[in-house]
């Protein structure tokens, strides 16, 4: 390995690899700021929907519903199925972290993201999990954190000037970041088998509600990665651990 | 007004998804089985949020040059990180190759 890694060490290089998502983030926050005071939530409720949930598509989404005048309870139950690819994060992650003191834990759970995940994953994957990799989760948690919420905060303020946020399509940067992930992933057939099965089901399943189509593409590149690694032989080669 | 329910909700239920596993798992030996599957997890994610947004531009298949700037953009923005392997110089030129192609087609009427 490198250097010897500190908190800080950590810390810095979780902010750096996330810089890009950062940059890709930023004008999804301020769409989400305008279009929260365009759909009749109040400045401090747009706000405070970004602090305490800090949850991108989903905030979106309850947004919409909000603007349709939902019952509090199905915009509550929609985000739930929105989130709820957040727990295959989790345990996608909670191996790496079993060093990590459980007064972490919740911290890093309220401020898990899309973002985060890949970032950290990533990491995970090539280095393994350091004595300090919870600081390098935290440098990539609160950068996001950081820019969700000053970018929520422009979005606010000039939601009012601005009759069409989504018409700018700004939103578009983090298709791109995430694009550049989705290659810098592609080590292994098996990996480029789950992609395409994922990219596949999520075509077909995109007509269905609440971004389920997302949570069924996951699963059917994880069982696609899963049949790819046994039918390429991969699980052969010498792996990482 | 319901505001106070609608993000209190919702930051309960996402946290109630976010914490537990995490807390759970690290615990719990996993089969490596599971482990081997859950690395799947982030490029599949990754490219079921992409492939949609790329080829269904506001839910329809691609008809018109404009719905197409967004799959071009990304074509590049892939062929960027694949030579340079840098995430930062691959967002911005997808994003510039985005609204250069876009201001493009506006001046030109299409």
């Amino acid at each position: 390995m490198t250097a010897v890694s500190t908190p800080r060490s950590e810390f810095l290089a979780g902010m750096r690899d996330t810089f890009p998502m950062v940059v890709g983030g930023a004008p999804f926050g301020i769409i989400f700021g305008a279009l929260a005071v365009h759909a009749g939530l109040s400045p401090l409720g747009a706000l405070s929907m970004s602090l305490l949930v800090f949850a991108g598509s989903a905030q979106f989404i309850a947004v919409g519903l909000i603007a349709q005048n939902v019952s509090p309870l199905f915009i509550v139950v929609t985000t739930f199925v929105v989130n709820v690819r957040h727990a295959l994060y989790s345990a996608t992650l909670a191996p790496y972290l079993r060093h990590v003191k459980a007064r972490w834990l919740p911290l890093m759970g309220f401020t898990l993201t899309d973002e985060t995940f890949v970032t950290v994953f990533k990491r995970f994957e090539e280095h393994g999990a350091t004595p300090h990799s919870q600081w390098y989760y935290f440098g990539s948690s609160a950068f996001l954190y950081t820019e969700w919420q000053l970018s929520t905060l422009a979005g606010i303020v000039a939601g009012r000037t601005i009759p069409n946020p989504q018409s700018w399509g700004l939103d578009y940067a983090a298709t791109v970041t995430f694009t550049g992930m989705i290659v810098s992933m592609l080590r292994n057939r098996s990996t480029g088998l789950a992609v395409i099965a994922a990219g596949v089901v999520a075509l077909i399943a995109n007509p269905l509600p609440n971004r389920l189509g997302l949570m069924l593409a996951a699963v059917a590149g994880l069982v696609a990665g899963v049949i790819g690694k046994s039918y390429f032989r991969e699980d052969q080669e010498v792996g990482h651990e | 007004m319901n505001e106070v329910l609608i993000i209190g909700g919702m930051a309960l239920v996402t946290f109630l998804i976010r914490y537990p596993v995490l807390a759970l798992v690290g615990k719990i030996e996993m089969p490596k089985r599971v482990m081997d599957a859950l690395r799947y997890v982030a490029p599949s994610v990754l490219a079921a949020i992409v492939v949609p947004v790329v080829l269904l531009p506001n839910d329809k298949p691609i008809q018109q040059p404009a719905d197409a700037i967004p799959a071009l953009a990304t074509l590049l923005a892939a062929l960027v990180m694949w030579r340079s392997k840098s995430l930062l110089a691959t967002v911005m030129t997808g994003m510039a190759a985005f609204l250069i192609l876009r201001a493009a087609l506006l001046s030109l009427g299409v």
